[in-house]
């Protein structure tokens, strides 16, 4: 016999399907935006926000190797001295959210605490993708 | 006694055609569960557990979060 210690938590903290009538509303991994940008610590800003805005985005999620959020350029943030490494201009240790999270629970977080965006991670911090505002019906 | 064991290894068993173990209360299996798994809750496992499972397959316990 074999225990699953960690349980159904992380088994949706990593986003895997699971049964049974809850998971019929959506939820944010039906909708996080998977293709937002991505840069690491050591990156130029200004190269970074050239590949951001190029690609359509005025985010850009800052990762580890190991795809660990470690922090986020916003709109702000980008248009920092291009100079500066992401590391300087970065907005350390951002809020994250699970893909399991609700839809709805989640528009009124963002309402709530008036967010732009947020990533939404594994439960050992993996980005999954970027929600935005309009992604959960905020307009 | 079980052995823990970890999401990946679960995958690999579930693959292997074990038996998941959801042994929370009813009502919350009903609202979710693992894919496939079957309903044993605690209070019913020592008395349901040797007509409920086949002994020649691996069994996989999982509840909400022990750890």
């Amino acid at each position: 016999m074999y225990d699953y210690r960690t349980g159904i938590q992380d088994w949706r903290g990593a986003g895997l399907p699971t049964e049974g009538t809850n998971t019929q509303r959506p939820r944010l991994v039906d909708v996080v935006r998977r293709d937002v940008p991505t840069c690491s610590l050591d990156e130029r800003l200004g190269d970074v926000r050239d590949r951001a805005l190029a690609a359509g985005w005025d985010t850009c999620v800052v990762v580890s190797q190991r795809q660990v959020v470690l922090g986020l350029l916003r709109a702000k943030e980008l248009h920092a001295d291009p100079d500066l490494p992401v590391e300087r201009a970065m907005r350390p240790g951002p809020s994250t959210y699970r893909p399991y999270v609700g839809v709805e629970e989640m528009r009124q977080i963002m309402t709530e605490r008036n967010m732009e965006s947020s990533p939404v991670t594994t439960s050992n911090g993996q980005l999954v993708g970027l929600v935005r505002r309009q992604d959960v019906g905020i307009r | 006694m079980a052995r823990e064991i970890n999401r990946e290894q679960v995958r690999r068993l579930m693959d292997e055609g074990a038996q998941i173990i959801d042994v929370l209360p009813a009502r919350e299996y009903g609202e979710e569960h693992l894919p496939g798994a079957i309903n044993l809750p605690l209070r019913r496992i020592e008395t349901e557990a040797v007509s409920a499972l086949d002994p020649r397959r691996s069994i996989v316990v999982y509840c909400a979060d022990s750890a």
